[in-house]
């Protein structure tokens, strides 16, 4: 019935096929059509998978097929197997959909860039990637798409790769993303001794019957899965990477690094809920590096110029809220929270990719400013967006996932009291920083030259066209009514999305929030975002003045150097200073005894000995090709004179 | 009719083919070089003939015809090349074909080489 959702991840994977082969030899208009088509059809696909899916749910709310069988070592045997249940068809909407509407906005927003055909090969190989990594019915599998997902992010941070500063952000981002991939791949070796498979389902079973609840396996299997969640999530302590990645396209940006490839951690935990609930120290500590994360990045939010970088830390904060969620067992809400996060973040990095096309390249935000009256359009996008993101009516999306998450913390008692009072600040710093931005943007007399002014789209920089608009329109009436799918109860909403996603996660222990604790939680939190604006405008007000004589000096695509800035501003704008500790802790130490070491035991051996040898022994024979022919006739007869006494003799 | 013992046909051969190894390893002359080649491919056609005729048999003869043909090409082609390269170097000298050809518009720095 539904073995034919094979070709979903298949049809962008074919599409990347494609693409890499006959790459440059296409028409543009060609390579945008296959690029933007295979996702499509794969939209396509997937819509009919989720609607057979609603009209006759399989027995268990979930159906596995297996494709063939993959490796067979002993009692180990993975298969290519998919599972389609309520997570993955969410997931696998979520990653086309969006996926769809970006790779439709790439084609234009990519039109004057070099390398295409490479763009959209490395895209579709993206989508391919994530669709296996949702659809995996096994942990190995999964793995395959996870490391592909990390392959195309790495090729598309360095897609700019002739900037040698693109190259250094890519190699970050897949340096420090690897560290948690080793960690997952120790958590998937340590399953495959103790429980001997890696099918998600017999995982939970297996695990649930022989290890107790906090037992020293459980917690160390947890530790590691969740060690490769916060690398590819970008939460502490490996959130470095993210703030660099930004040096990629801005489509990149919002497909890779905000809607689909960050989430994977989370899909990661929601999927193996299992692992997590029979180790609740470890589940905590979700809970806590997603509550640190939600203040710890929305106040280096707060200071950063760079509008993209704005958006990254405000990426690390959102997912915060998502680990937040899955640390006090609310899965079905952190996976609503992921959804409606894909929406406005996405709409926010490609509204910021028009202001930077239409800005040529300028990515700081000092340098703009009065753009809503220059680019309406983006303006109102944007704007949605922002309030979306910062959970203010009238946009549903981020304010029923975002209340819910805090009502569920709010609810669950203990640490989650704790983790509601953390999250309640993040609202708050969240309306602050992400209004700040809109101020400075948006706000004020114009700061530089608006390309493609008026409705003729230029060849350098324009505002958003139609095929640019239409993925953003769309995306801004997600914002507005993605929230429809489940409304908090107050507001007569039925959590339609969350009891679909129940089929697969678990409900968990949380108790029903009662309706007046409800009102109250979103009256507070409400005051908090609305309270933000103003001190927003506040900021906006006293930062106005100095850092723009600043940014007028700043060369275009370039970030001004910064302005003079209280410690703390720097602080934070450094994201905490982990960059700097890190490199003193780890990369300095590194590249130090990789000095001193350069000539160790190994390269003794190595290269002195069997060099040194390889050398002597062609000294011994360099003599025999002299360029003679005679001689080697001469070596050829000796050689046949052997051979033949050789068989004769013996 | 008196037959020849097929082993002393054999040696003949071997003989031949020795010969004309070794006048190809020591003669420096390519005409000389190419004879000598002739001379070993008739030692093997020798041998094909004693032996079609020790087991009654036409394969042998079949494969001499052939091996006349190939050494027809064979010469053909071997007194092209030699006098290609006489055109170049001026010389029927093996040896001169040493390091040669490094560039084919100053062929007279090949001579010199030697």
């Amino acid at each position: 019935m539904l073995s034919w959702t094979w070709c979903i991840p298949a049809l962008p994977l074919a599409g990347f096929l494609v693409l890499a082969v006959l790459g440059g030899r296409l028409p543009r208009a060609a390579t945008a059509t296959i690029g933007a088509g295979s996702v499509f059809l794969s939209f396509a696909a997937a819509a009919a998978a989720g609607a057979s899916f609603l009209a006759s749910p399989p027995a268990g709310g979930s159906f596995t097929y297996v494709l063939w069988q993959w490796i067979t070592a002993g009692s180990f045997s993975p298969s290519l197997s998919f599972t389609i249940d309520a997570l993955s068809v969410v997931m696998m909407l979520v990653v086309t959909g969006v996926g769809f509407l970006i790779h439709l906005y790439s084609t234009r927003f990519m039109a004057d860039e070099e390398g295409y055909s490479r763009f959209f090969a490395y895209m579709n190989l993206f989508v391919g990637s994530m669709l296996i990594l949702v659809m995996a019915s096994n942990l190995l599998l999964l793995y395959l798409g996870w490391e592909g997902v990390g392959l195309c992010s790495f090729l598309l941070i360095g897609f700019w790769y002739k900037d040698p500063e693109n190259a250094r952000s890519a190699r970050k981002a897949f340096i420090v993303t690897r560290i948690g991939d080793v960690s997952l791949a120790i958590g998937l070796f340590l399953l495959v001794t103790t429980l001997g498979t890696l099918e998600v389902k017999e995982i939970a079973q297996k695990a649930a019957a022989q290890w107790q609840t906090g037992s020293t396996l459980a917690v160390a299997v947890a530790a590691l899965l969740l060690g490769g969640a916060v690398g590819k999530s970008a939460q502490l302590p490996l959130q470095t990477w993210l703030p660099d990645a930004m040096a990629g396209p801005s489509p990149v940006s919002a497909l890779i690094h905000a809607a689909t490839m960050v989430t994977a951690g989370v899909y990661l935990i929601a999927r193996t809920n299992a692992l997590f609930i029979l180790a609740p120290p470890v589940q905590l500590a979700v809970g806590i590096i997603g509550a640190a994360g939600v203040l710890l990045a929305g106040m280096s939010a707060l200071t950063q110029r760079n509008i993209k970088r704005v958006l990254a830390y405000s990426t690390m904060s959102q997912l915060g809220y998502m680990f937040l969620a899955l640390g006090i067992g609310a899965w079905s809400g952190a996976i609503f929270h992921l959804v409606t996060h894909a929406f406005f973040k996405s709409l926010l990095f490609l509204g910021g990719g028009v202001l930077i096309l239409a800005m040529n390249h300028e990515h700081d935000i000092y340098a703009m400013g009065g753009l809503a009256k220059k680019s309406p359009f983006t303006f109102w996008m944007f704007l949605i967006a922002s309030l979306t993101l910062a959970a203010i009516p009238p946009t549903t999306a981020g304010f029923s996932s975002k209340d819910l998450i805090l009502a569920l913390a709010w609810q669950s008692g203990g640490a989650g009291r704790v983790f509601w009072a953390l999250g309640l600040a993040g609202v708050f710093v969240t309306s602050v920083y992400i209004f700040r931005l809109v101020f400075i943007v948006f706000a004020g007399p114009p700061r530089a030259e608006v390309h493609g002014h008026g409705h003729a789209a230029g060849k350098n920089g324009q505002q958003a066209g139609p095929v640019m608009g239409i993925p953003l329109a769309i995306l801004a009436a997600l914002c507005l009514g993605g929230g429809l799918l489940a409304l908090p109860h107050d507001l007569g909403g039925s959590p339609y999305i969350l009891s679909f996603l129940n089929t697969a996660l678990p409900a968990g222990s949380i108790p029903e929030t009662p309706l007046r604790t409800e009102w109250i939680l979103q009256v507070v939190s409400e005051a908090a975002s609305l309270l933000g604006i103003p001190v927003a405008w506040l900021v906006y007000r006293r930062s106005r003045t100095a850092p723009a004589a600043a940014a007028a000096a700043a060369t275009p695509g370039q970030v001004a150097p910064a302005a003079r800035l209280p410690a703390v501003a720097r602080f934070l704008q450094s994201g905490w200073g982990f960059d700097w500790l890190y490199d003193a802790v780890f990369v300095r130490p590194f590249v130090w005894i990789a000095k001193v070491n350069v000539r160790d035991v190994v390269d003794r051996i190595v290269a002195d000995g069997v060099g040194g040898l390889l050398m002597l022994l062609s000294r011994a024979v360099r003599w025999t090709q002299n360029g003679r022919v005679r001689w080697y006739a001469a070596g050829l007869a000796a050689g046949a004179a052997l051979i033949v006494a050789a068989v004769v003799l013996l | 009719m008196a037959s020849i013992p097929y082993e002393l046909g054999l040696l003949l051969a071997g003989v031949l083919f020795a010969i004309g190894g070794v006048g190809v390893i020591t003669r420096r002359n390519l005409l000389m070089i190419l004879l000598c080649v002739e001379v070993m491919l008739n030692a093997a056609g020798l041998a094909f003939i004693v032996g079609g005729s020790r087991w009654g048999q036409a394969d042998g003869q079949v494969m001499f015809i052939f091996l006349i043909s190939m050494a027809a090409a064979e010469v053909a082609v071997g007194l092209a090349l030699l006098l290609l390269h006489f055109g170049r170097s001026r010389t029927l000298d093996a040896d001169a074909l040493k390091a040669s050809e490094r560039s084919p518009s100053a062929p007279e720095a090949v001579g010199d080489e030697r």
